[in-house]
């Protein structure tokens, strides 16, 4: 079984990967190249988080209704790949989420200095692809985009 | 292909999900096998360079006396550790500076087949640059290759680390040379 600190130290390194390989061809990193990361990230992120719900609920019941699954992410789900559970839940009934996690484990190896939080998107976009890969084999088509105003917490939103 | 049979998510497959999901990434960004290699090389070098200090810091091994210390530890301590697997340490060069380790199974390739396009992929070279990487920060330079791959249809998986030198720390340059400090243990 492979240590959580092995996904930890891959994921930076992609990050630093995806990053540095979009500045060498293009010299300077503008808004569109940063999307263009943003988006690969994401995507790897998708079909990890379909792969793993697919191993996962096999043998499982299916669910109730949308908020049962929500639910599912923030406890089983999250527990499993972020190694704790969301601490706060909140939705708007109308297909919204927002799901907060205050120790989000890839945002506490950097430093909270408030010039990091530029760079926090980064190192959420690989994790938003994650959650939206494991909606999408429950069923669920959704965004999933990531804030983080305070190191290390930050938010999810699923609409 | 294993079937793991209990209903918890692994620990385990979300990294090797995300490694896949990386060397499929890689496969599309360059245009032949030979590059993702180096590339998977290179990152993991970086990735060892770092993982070095929390192995350190977990494991409480000291100092070791020689390459056969250094191998019984990679295999028992840190193999155990990250990736829950002992290999076999053998094949030992008689000069004592060359070495395999056997894997019966290796966690990264789990689900995982090469299509026929990749055929001089290797697919797990993260793990050559990571052990290059860690050993570098211990003042050993090592040169680390896959001899064997199942993946590639071989029995085991056969990782060779050969010994190629003993790296002089980096001082710092200054008049004084009783400024040298020790960044070691």
């Amino acid at each position: 079984m492979a240590d959580g600190v092995l996904f930890e130290f891959l994921h930076m390194e992609m990050v630093s990967h995806v990053f540095k390989d979009q500045q060498s061809t293009n010299g300077e990193m503008n808004n569109k190249d940063r999307a263009v990361c943003t988006s690969v990230l994401e995507g790897m992120g998708f079909r990890v988080g379909q792969g793993l719900i697919e191993r996962f609920t096999r043998d499982s019941p299916s669910f109730k209704d949308e908020l049962d699954i929500m639910k599912f992410i923030c406890k089983d789900f999250w527990t499993q790949v972020f190694r704790r559970q969301v601490d706060n839940l909140r939705t708007n009934h109308q297909g919204t989420y927002v799901l907060q996690d205050n120790k989000f484990v890839l945002l506490t190896q950097l430093s909270s200095g408030k010039q990091y939080l530029d760079d926090a998107p980064k190192y959420l976009a690989y994790s938003c692809g994650v959650i939206r890969g494991a909606l999408s084999s429950l069923g669920l088509d959704s965004v999933v985009t990531a804030e983080v105003s305070l190191m290390p917490s930050c938010n999810f939103q699923v609409t | 292909m294993l079937m793991f049979c209990c209903c918890l998510l692994q620990n385990s497959e979300l990294f090797t999900l995300t490694y896949g999901a990386l060397v499929t990434q890689l496969c599309k960004d360059y245009e032949n096998d030979e590059e993702v290699n180096k590339q998977l090389d290179k990152m993991g070098y970086n990735i060892g360079v770092r993982l070095i200090e929390d192995f350190l810091a977990r494991s409480s091994v000291g100092r070791c006396q020689d390459f056969r210390e250094t191998a019984d530890v990679i295999a028992k301590v840190a193999f155990k550790m990250y990736l829950g697997i002992t290999p076999s340490v053998t094949n030992w060069s008689p000069a004592g500076d060359e070495f395999s380790l056997i894997l019966e199974n290796n966690p990264l390739v789990d689900f995982v087949e090469l299509p026929d396009n990749h055929s001089t992929l290797i697919y797990s070279n993260l793990l050559c640059g990571v052990l290059r990487g860690a050993l570098e920060m211990v003042q050993m330079a090592v040169d680390v290759r896959f001899a064997q791959d199942t993946l590639r249809g071989d029995n085991v998986t056969e990782i060779r680390m050969k010994f190629i030198k003993r790296i002089e720390e980096n001082l710092p340059a200054g008049d004084d040379q009783e400024e040298r400090k020790m960044v070691f243990y």
